[in-house]
Formats: C-alpha cells, structure tokens, sequence
C-alpha cells in the first residue's frame, strides 16, 4: 500500500508553495480584485510559466515538463491555497487537457508548446445560461469550419486568447477550437461573485473554428475533460479549504474574548474539527481521483465525481465558517476571508454545480454496479 | 501510488489468508453467525480455541516484541491481519479490549515476575481481561474516577463502582483505574491496578441497553484486595499509564457498522419513492443523500489506505484517526434513519424475520446513538482533533490547583 505521493512530489509541492507565498498571496489576489479593468496578474502568470507549470503535465515533444497528472495535482492544491489570480485552471485543466485527450497531432504540435510557453492562454467554453447545460440543450453551432452562438458565462474568457468550445455539429455535439482574437468573436466582461478571476460573455458570429476530435463525441468528450478537470480542482479546492482551516486556528489562538482566547470554546473547537474531518474526507477522495486520473483507471468517472462532491462541500463549509469564526472582522472587505469564500463559489459551479455532481455519481455508481 | 502490498507484506498476507481459511469460515448471512448460532459459553469457548491457535502459528501479538511471545513485525502487518481476518466470522471479539489494550499496558509497566505470570497466558487465550476506566461519574471525564484504593500492609483494598466494562461477565483479569490520594489535583491522584475478576468482592451486573442488547457491565468492588506487586506505575501515575493504554486504541484501525451506502442503493432499488411514482433509487432527494454517504464511506477507507501508507512507512498514527468514529457513527444513524422512514409505517417493524435486512437498518437505528458516546463521545473525539491536531488551547479548567476532594460533582 502507497496510497501517498511520492517524496519527489512532495518537495515540488514544498517548492511551489514558497514560490507562491513570495510570488502570490492575499495581495497579488487583491490587485486584481481592486481593478476591474485587471483580468488576471500578469507578473504571476510569467513567473508561473517560467517555472514550467503551464507545461507540467505537456509531453516533452510538444514543449512540457512531461511530468505526470500527479505532479499537476501537488501544483493545483498549492496554487488553490494562494487563491492564485490567473487564468491556471482553464488553460491547462480544461483548454490543454482537451487537446491532449483529443486533438490531432497538428492541433497539438501547433497549440501545445505555447501553452507551455504562456503565450497561449485557453479557456473552456460550455454554459449557455441559468441551469446546468446538458448534451441537448446546447445552442451553439459548428458547421463544419465556422461557429455562431453564445457561451455565458466562460471562466477567464476575457483575457484567453483561445478556446474549446461544445457546439452542436449537425444532429450531435462536437468540440471545437476557436481562435479568440478574430473578427467573429465579441467578448463581453462579466461582473461576478470572483472578481479576482476574469468572466466573459462570449458571441460568435461565422467565426473561423476547427473541430477537435470527431464530430459527434463533443459531449462525451467534453464529459472525460471534465473529469480530468474535477479531479485537479478538487486539488485546488482542497488547498483553499486547508488556508481557510489554518487561517481560522491561527485566529482562534490570537482572538480572546470573554478574557479568553476563542478557540479555547468547544463551540469553535468543533466548528474547526467539523472543517479538519471535511477536508480528511475531501483529501481522500482527492487522492483516489489523483490516482485513477493518473493511471487511466477504469474507476475514473466514479473517482472524479467523488472527489468534486466532497471537495466543493469541504471548500465552502471550510470557507464559511472562516468567516464565522472571524466574526464582525472576517466581513470585512481589507480582511481575506472573503477571498476564499468567492473562490470556494466559482470552482464550486465552473465545471458542473454540486447538485450536477451528485447525480452523476451515483449515475457512476449504478453503472459500474451495472459492469 | 498504488495499492498494492509491499513483497512482503503480500506474502504475509497470502499467510494470514491460508491461515484464516483452515481454521474459519467465511463471513455469510447474520443469522449464520458464530455469536448468533452459539450460546454464550459456546462461543466463549470457540473463541479461546481460536486464540490458541493464532497463538501457535504466530498471528497472535504480532506487533508485540519476540520476547513477549510475540511476532515483533510493525503496526501495518497487524492491520492486514486483521483486514483479513474481518472477511471470516471470527470469534476474536472477546480478545480485543484484552490483546488490544489492556496487555499491553501490563507489558509496558509491570515488573518481569508479573508479565511472566500473565502474558503469554493472555496471548494464548486461556486467560481474558477487560478495562475498568468508565465510571457512572466520570465518563468523557474520566479522570474523575472516584473508586477508591486505599493501601493495608502489602495489598491495597478497592472499593467503588465501574461501568461499560466489555466482556467482564467472562474476564479472568482486568486493569482497574482508581483513586489513590483524594488529596492531591485529579490526574495526580490515580493508580492503574491489575485486578482479579473472579476474587470475592468483585461483582459483574450486566448493563441492560437501550437497545434491547446486554453488551455491557457494571462492575461492583467491595473491600476487593490487590498486591502491591500488581500495581502498574508508582501511586498517583494512573492517569499517565491510563493515557497509555487509551494509545493503544488509536491502531484499531477498521471497524464496519452495520449496513452503508451499497446496502442502502440496493435496498432503494426496491421500495417506492415517496412520489409514489417509481422506485426510491430514481428520486431526487435519495440520489443527492446518496452521494454524501458514497463521498464519506469512500472518503474513510481512503483515509484509513493513507493511514496504511504511514504505517507501511514505519509511521505511528496520531489522533487524526479519531476522525473515523465521528463519520462512522453518525453515518450509520442517518443511513438507519432514512431506510425506516422510507419504508414509511411498515418501517416499525424490526422483525428480522419481516425488516429488510434481517433487521439491519433498524439495529443501526437503535446501536448508532450509542457507538456515538462509546469510546469517546463525538464531543470528545472533536476536542481531541481541535487540541492534539489543530493546536487550539484547552478548555479553561476550574479542576486545575484544587484537590479532587474539593471539586464540585454534581452530587
């Protein structure tokens, strides 16, 4: 039994984690949640690309590190306890991975190496509005070269410079990429609950666009990125939810009320182990996600869907009870608690709501039963 | 990562399994078990027979050192042991507090004539004891203990009253925590004894539970005299050694209580949904509840594979393992709950003849709010996560500087 990570992963996640508390942080977060006219910070997202992350998990021939998945998840839980102000997740969960899983070689050779290089920043494109989208309800439209139709919200939309997009090709859905920067494409900034990342509302008018994949697997596809995708944000989810527990202990130490310090009450005490138990149960999870999304397993889609349920609800117990333990300070705009508590919301919905996510694992698990 | 066995924990399990399989059969139905089938002193009997020969093709202590008869292997080869061995119906519950806890403390502080005299005896089977720390006054605080030792000559004499003591209706010996010195703060003033459980004196009532079960006892001394030489650590170190002994617990790694998320899917599959329209498998609300139980099942034996990790490693497990009862425990109520309710008024019945599950859910129901306080109360266990693993100051005490004689009890 090794149901660990490896000591040569744990000491990339020691470093990416003094890298960050130098580079990131509360502040970096800030600046971007200070300007509206601020997507993501770009000092950041250079540095992270000088570092190699954008290419972790990128083979060597197309410019990456070739590191594996598990690597890429060590990066994601650090880089979700700095509440990390870029567009990290949707470029290389989302964009690179659905071309690693689909894309021809010449998509791959051409994309590939500047996700790398941070010259591209990617995005995946699949709401269309209120509710959760599903393989029938998508309006978009790819007819073989061009695309019309309109994605709302698109996480990091306004500053990519491409995107997947699942678009309806003819009787079925496919996955297409879409240059961004081109006459076709109008991106509208949404105002969110996370300011300290960037949201568009994304039009496409007979925009120039190429299938990848096969034309018709789009949703399935679209199904195993986001997988893929779960797995590495409950990695982030789990890093936010453990800044929020050692964020609230190191409070519950230095607050005294009553002539006592707070966390000498059971009421807080609780509260706390409550959040400690979540994140045990989340973390678990996370790693079996880690491992099947690692080793391809069969178990993957049911791996996923565990570790994206319990890590949403470990990251917003977590991130709420911060506050609460902070009391009237931790509502305050200049204290970070609310930092959290807006990411914990985005990586929450961004790829499939909790509810979605409950019913697709036991989907899963009726299907494997079923195996 | 990967899950599997080192080579040579493989090996050891491949043992263990070959072992297992001559000697017991396979788990199957509830009512085909050996504790079900049996009376009391039956399988009391087929329990010792089984401890001998664990005893003698050496998976009996096998954490414990060579020289204590022991196998002397680290804490991962226990686990698998008894990972494997919880796939058998296996007579060993009357040996766990013993071998588990109790033993073990005797080895830690008794002299080498005393551990000659009880050890290997334990080990074997051919002797049982049992842990007399709970008392109807001191239970999550149980360094309140009020039963008395009180020192004559070469004995000490113990007078007072124990509770919740698994297995003392067939112990031969117990380690009994008692107050030494009334005089001094609470914790200094206790003492661990090795006790004689069939001496005059001592006398076992069974507890009859809310449950309807009689698991437990009550254990009554009087005037009951132990030798000096049966004490373990100097007077007034009891709760030190208790501390030890409680240590002990956190290895016990495993435990399944009573039905969980597989069997209430299945069971889902074939009740109505309270819309009356399709089965409870295809509603909403159920699927959504169905998760969060997948999501913590899967998420505890995960836990426990990483615990397994840090064992394999050579690692002692800190009290982060207290999360598991706290899941557990709280689990099987909820899981218990809904599959009675769901069941709507034909949910009362609990006839094992007529309840799905030969009854299963409803003895969740009934043994969950219990599994809730044993072994330390959820209350407690979260204290234990809040200060051993988070670091958060205790509780401001008002026994901190006052003898225990003048502490307020309530009575």
């Amino acid at each position: 039994m090794n149901f660990d990570f490896s000591d040569d992963q744990k000491s990339l996640k020691d470093e990416a984690r003094r890298f960050l508390a130098d580079k990131a942080g509360a502040k970096v977060t800030r600046r971007v949640l200070d300007d509206a006219a601020v997507s993501y910070d770009d000092g950041l997202w250079r540095s992270v690309a000088e570092m190699g992350w954008l290419g972790a998990a990128i083979p060597e021939e197309h410019g990456g590190l070739g590191l594996g998945r598990l690597e890429l998840c060590v990066l994601a839980e650090e880089l979700g306890r700095a509440v990390a102000p870029i567009p990290f997740s949707s470029t290389v969960y989302f964009f690179a991975e659905s071309l690693m899983l689909a894309g021809s070689d010449a998509q791959k050779a051409a994309v590939l190496p500047k996700v790398a290089a941070g010259e591209v920043i990617g995005c995946f494109a699949l709401s269309e509005g209120p509710g959760a989208p599903s393989a029938s309800s998508i309006q978009a439209k790819f007819d073989g070269a061009t695309l019309n139709g309109v994605k709302i919200p698109v996480t990091d939309g306004d500053c990519a410079s491409h995107a997947v997009v699942v678009a309806k090709e003819g009787a079925g859905v496919s996955l297409v990429l879409v240059d961004l920067n081109q006459a076709g494409v109008t991106r509208t900034t949404l105002k969110t609950l996370d300011p300290t990342r960037g949201h568009a509302k994304l039009e496409f008018k007979n925009a120039k666009a190429e299938r990848i994949g096969a034309a018709g697997q789009g949703w399935d596809l679209a199904e195993a990125v986001l997988d893929r995708a779960a797995v590495l944000l409950a990695f982030e989810q789990v890093g936010g939810s453990q800044a929020c527990l050692e964020m609230a202990t190191a409070y519950a130490k230095e607050r005294y009320a009553f002539s006592r310090q707070i966390g000498s009450f059971q009421a807080i005490k609780h509260k706390l182990a409550d959040m400690y138990v979540s994140i045990e149960v989340a973390r678990s999870n996370a790693y079996y996600g880690a491992w099947a999304l690692s080793t391809e397993a069969a178990e993957m889609p049911f791996a996923a869907a565990a570790s994206r349920v319990a890590a949403s609800d470990a990251y917003y117990l977590c991130a709420k009870e911060n506050i609460q333990t902070h009391g009237g300070m931790g509502f305050t705009w200049d204290v970070d608690c609310h930092l959290y508590f807006r990411r914990a919301k985005l990586l929450a919905v961004q790829a499939g709501a909790p509810a979605v996510w409950k019913e697709k694992l036991v989907k899963r698990l009726e299907q494997r039963n079923a195996a | 990562m990967d899950f599997n066995d080192t080579p040579e924990e493989a090996k050891f399990r491949a043992e263990a399994r070959a072992f297992l399989e001559a000697n017991l059969t396979p788990k199957s139905s509830d009512k085909e078990r050996l504790q079900r089938k049996l009376t009391p002193a039956e399988y009391l009997k087929a329990a010792k027979a089984y401890q001998a020969k664990k005893a003698e093709n050496g998976f009996a202590g096998i954490t414990w050192a060579k020289e204590q008869g022991g196998r002397g292997l680290p804490p991962i080869y226990s686990v698998i042991f008894n990972q494997e061995e919880a796939k058998f119906d296996a007579p060993s519950a009357p040996f766990s507090i013993g071998l588990g806890m109790c033993v073990p403390t005797v080895i830690a502080f008794a002299d080498e004539a005393t551990k000659d005299r009880y050890v290997a005896k334990a080990l074997r089977g051919d002797e049982i004891w049992c842990q007399l720390f709970s008392e109807p006054g001191a239970g999550s605080d149980v360094a309140a203990s009020k039963t008395k030792a009180v020192r004559d000559g070469d004995d000490w004499v113990i007078n007072g009253q124990k509770v919740w003591t698994t297995g003392a209706q067939f112990s031969d010996f117990g380690i009994v925590l008692v107050r030494t010195n009334p005089d001094v703060e609470k914790h200094k003033g206790l003492t661990m004894f090795i006790v004689d459980m069939k001496q005059p004196g001592v006398d076992v009532r069974p507890i009859h539970q809310a449950s309807g079960g009689r698991d437990f006892n009550e254990v009554y001394f009087t005037d009951v005299r132990v030798p000096d030489k049966h004490r373990l650590g100097d007077p007034g170190q009891g709760w030190g050694v208790a501390l030890v002994t409680l240590m002990n617990e956190r290895l016990a790694v495993g435990g399944s209580y009573g039905p969980d998320y597989k069997e209430i899917f299945e069971f889902a599959k074939g009740i109505n949904a309270p819309s009356g329209d399709g089965p409870l498998i295809q509603d909403e609300a159920f699927r959504q509840k169905l998760a969060d139980w997948i999501v913590r099942a899967e998420g505890y034996k995960l836990a426990k594979f990483r615990t397994m990790t840090a064992l394999s490693k050579g690692q002692t497990p800190g009290p982060e393992s207290s999360i598991g009862k706290v899941i557990n425990a709280n689990q099987m109520m909820d899981i218990g709950n809904t599959a009675i309710e769901a069941l709507d008024h034909y949910g009362i019945i609990n006839d094992g003849d007529l309840a799905p599950l030969e009854g299963a859910f409803h003895q969740s129901y009934m043994f969950a709010p219990g599994l809730r306080i044993a072994g330390g109360t959820d209350e407690i266990l979260k204290n234990i996560i809040a200060e051993r693993v988070l670091g958060l100051p205790q509780d401001v005490r008002v026994d901190k500087g006052v003898a225990f004689k003048d502490l307020p009890s309530g009575r």
